[in-house]
């Protein structure tokens, strides 16, 4: 009976350790307030500050060639890293894909986008992709796979980022240089870890717009499309941070799940609910414009609105004239895994960690961002108009 | 012999719940004050009760349509993809779509009734051929755009002389459940609700069993490419419209009293049905809970009807018992 108990005891501390290891791995050291851990388990205050820092940074070209170098040849603060021993002068390269899946708009425009830089390069003869569908078992038989099919370069865009920790690093214990890029995975075998700013800096571009445009005690709706997805969860935890160190009154924080129909009856009743609404913060925006057509139904007059770089939206913002911003997770980063891949095999250096700079589509820049032509869903700063093929793939 | 209209018997428990959650409205919600308020809700719950309307007539008969909310994700994602934001194809692709859905239902029909697979299963695997297919075509991500025109009938409104602006929606749903109300009355409803009573009684008596069970999965499917149209309208285009819609509907069934496996229970009372869980949501979100315990409470509605379906007998019988006695 007494070994049946400790049995069980064992199991559940086993399971314990197992469920700790994917939550955030740092915490900050002594700065992260208990309220602060009350907030968000995904807060981090460290983290926090060095991505707002990031944001007003200035991102430099590896080359020493400042003005030449485009956003998603730039990073911020790079460390650089040797890479001789990946030499491999001479061209005729195999680069390798390993996709996390391509099921959501925003996937879709970069890997466009990344198999159009591949084209660019005569380097690379041959582009192996195979696409896991969102599934973590089908990612790491991918990545096995592609190990034993002769590649310069393995790029890896892992679908979760404790589970394919182990596959990344067994790849890179095959001597191929490894790039992953976009979710990370909790080790350092990679070359290079390529990555926008991040979460906080997303959630903060748009609750620090709202915190300036919407007056005292004004009424704030926070949608979100989903819980427990780290990137998603980084986003609400920063504006909420921001929020509760402001005057504006956060009067809701719903879950649309990326549905525009849910999404617009949640505005709908908010509308009737608090009677006027007086800002709109989201963490990503897919269903930006069904949440300005709810006060357009509604007769009421759309309030500052925070939403992404996605067309429909921008259109939407200049026709009707709204107060909006549009922070981005830029789809360009899908170029930057080919270019560093080609560095790595040139013998050039690559930072360690590659962070591009993230800007946001602000009233300003609208203008510059709307491509008319362009589909509904199509990401602006895919950083792809300059390219040879534009704009049919992309079509 | 009374002359005057009659409610179906068991259609009162529905409506009373219905009434009580619409005055709860109007104390939670300034909104609810003015019609207008509850004409939103009524635009709200419009696709709703149309699938509401046509998963009853599967019900009634003895079977399931689990089908529904992937047909509806379906159309909606086709829709977006011809239409391509050109107010030409508007009218042609409405006709494709309500055409799709009498394939789909004829599909489920004819498996159901010719290869005598369950429609549990056969609705459930036409969820998953669906889901897959849409995946597969679209890649996860929706492409094109509707017309300003394709979104009339779910988000604009006609001009109605007296009443003002009525939404497009709110005269589709009459539009349905007069319909409804009208077929269940004729002699093939009628023989509709007697098949989910007693097949058997059915065959015997010369109705044709397959041809009704058939009738009532493209009424089903015909319904859900109308609320797909509905919905797209509302909305717009998304890959998502559809999750858990067909759940949503036999829960808004169930809760108007309609007896699970068939048999019992009044189209009146699915659509009021419909109408309440909506409302009820409304209401939950009007009084500050959170969006998260919608599953919860559609579940609890689900368990909770069917149990009364069961036990209820007995329970209205000792009800009445001392009313009889006193007679």
């Amino acid at each position: 009976m007494n070994r049946k108990w400790s049995a069980a005891a064992l199991a559940g501390a086993l399971t314990l350790a197992g469920c700790s290891s994917d939550l955030p791995a740092t915490q900050a050291p002594g700065g992260t307030s208990e309220s602060a851990k009350a907030k968000s388990e995904f807060f981090d205050q460290s983290e926090f500050e060095r991505q707002l820092r990031f944001r007003t940074a200035k991102a430099v070209g590896l080359d020493s060639q400042d003005g030449a170098a485009k956003p998603w040849e730039q990073a911020l603060e790079p460390q650089l890293a040797d890479t001789a021993k990946y030499a491999k002068p001479g061209g005729g390269y195999h680069l390798c894909f390993s996709n996390a899946s391509v099921d959501n708009p925003w996937r879709q425009v970069g890997f466009k986008t990344m198999k159009e830089e591949v084209k660019l390069h005569p380097e690379i003869t041959k582009f192996t992709v195979l696409d896991a569908e969102a599934k973590d078992d089908k990612q790491i038989s991918d990545i096995q796979s592609l190990a034993s099919q002769g590649c310069s370069a393995l790029v890896v865009s892992p679908n979760t980022t404790a589970t394919l920790t182990p596959a990344v690093e067994a790849a890179c214990a095959t001597g191929v240089p490894v790039i992953v890029f976009d979710r990370g995975v909790k080790t350092s075998c990679p070359v290079t870890f390529i990555h926008p700013i991040g979460g906080f800096a997303f959630g903060a571009d748009g609750a620090e717009f709202l915190k300036d445009k919407v007056k005292p005690g004004g009424k704030v709706l926070a949608l979100r499309i989903l819980p427990g997805v780290d990137v998603l969860e980084q986003r609400w935890a920063a504006a909420d941070q921001i929020f509760s160190g402001s005057q504006v009154k956060v009067v809701g924080v719903e879950f649309t799940n990326g549905d525009a129909a849910k999404t617009k009856s949640i505005v709908n009743e908010y509308i009737q609910r608090e009677g006027k609404i007086d800002g709109v913060w989201m963490d990503a925006g897919a269903t930006a414009v069904a949440a300005v057509e709810a006060f357009q139904d509604a007769g009421a007059a759309i309030p500052p609105f925070v939403g992404e770089d996605q067309q429909d939206f921008l259109r939407m913002w200049a026709d009707e004239k709204m107060t909006a911003v549009a922070p981005t997770y830029p789809t360009y980063q899908w170029r930057t895994p080919v270019i560093a891949a080609l560095r790595v095999l040139g013998g050039k250096q690559v930072p360690r960690e590659w962070v591009l700079p993230q800007p946001k589509v602000t009233q300003d820049t609208l203008k510059d961002f709307i491509k008319q032509d362009m589909p509904p869903l199509h990401y602006a700063m895919c950083g792809c108009e300059g390219m040879p093929g534009y704009p049919a793939p992309w079509k | 012999m009374r002359a005057r209209p009659r409610l179906t018997g068991g259609t009162g428990p529905v409506l009373v719940v219905l009434l009580v959650l619409l005055v709860a409205l109007a104390f939670a919600g300034p909104a609810y004050a003015e019609p207008s308020g509850y004409l939103a809700l009524l635009k709200r719950a419009a696709p709703l009760v149309v699938l509401a309307v046509g998963q009853y007539f599967v019900i009634v008969s003895g079977g399931f349509d689990l089908s529904v909310g992937s047909l509806v994700t379906a159309e909606v994602v086709v829709a977006a993809r011809l239409v391509d934001g050109d107010d030409a194809n508007t009218w042609w692709v409405i006709a494709l779509l309500l055409g799709c859905g009498i394939l789909v239902g004829l599909v489920n029909g004819l498996i159901t009734t010719k290869l005598l697979v369950p429609s549990f299963i056969v609705t459930l695997g036409m969820l998953l051929v669906l889901d897959g297919a849409v995946f597969l075509w679209s890649g996860g991500a929706p492409r094109g755009a509707l017309s300003p025109s394709f979104r009339v009938l779910g988000r604009g409104s006609a001009e109605v002389p007296v009443l003002g602006q009525l939404p497009w929606s709110v005269i589709v749903l009459l539009v349905v459940v007069v319909a409804a109300v009208w077929f269940m009355r004729g002699g093939t409803g009628r023989l509709l609700l007697a098949l989910g009573d007693n097949e058997n009684v059915v065959r015997l008596a010369g109705g044709g069993v397959d041809r009704l069970r058939l009738l009532a999965f493209v009424l089903s499917a015909l319904l859900a490419s109308v609320a797909a149209i509905l919905l797209a309208g509302f909305a717009g285009v998304s890959a998502q419209v559809g999750d858990g819609l067909e759940f949503r509907a036999i829960t808004a069934v169930v809760l108007g009293g309609v007896l699970l496996g068939g048999g019992r229970g009044s189209v009146v009372a699915a659509a009021a049905g419909a109408l309440s869980l909506e409302a009820l949501f409304s209401l939950l979100n009007l009084l500050g809970v959170s969006g998260a315990l919608e599953s919860a409470v559609q579940g609890v509605i689900i368990i909770a009807a069917v149990a009364y379906a069961a036990h209820g007998a007995g329970l209205r019988r000792m009800l009445r018992r001392p009313v009889l006695d006193t007679v």
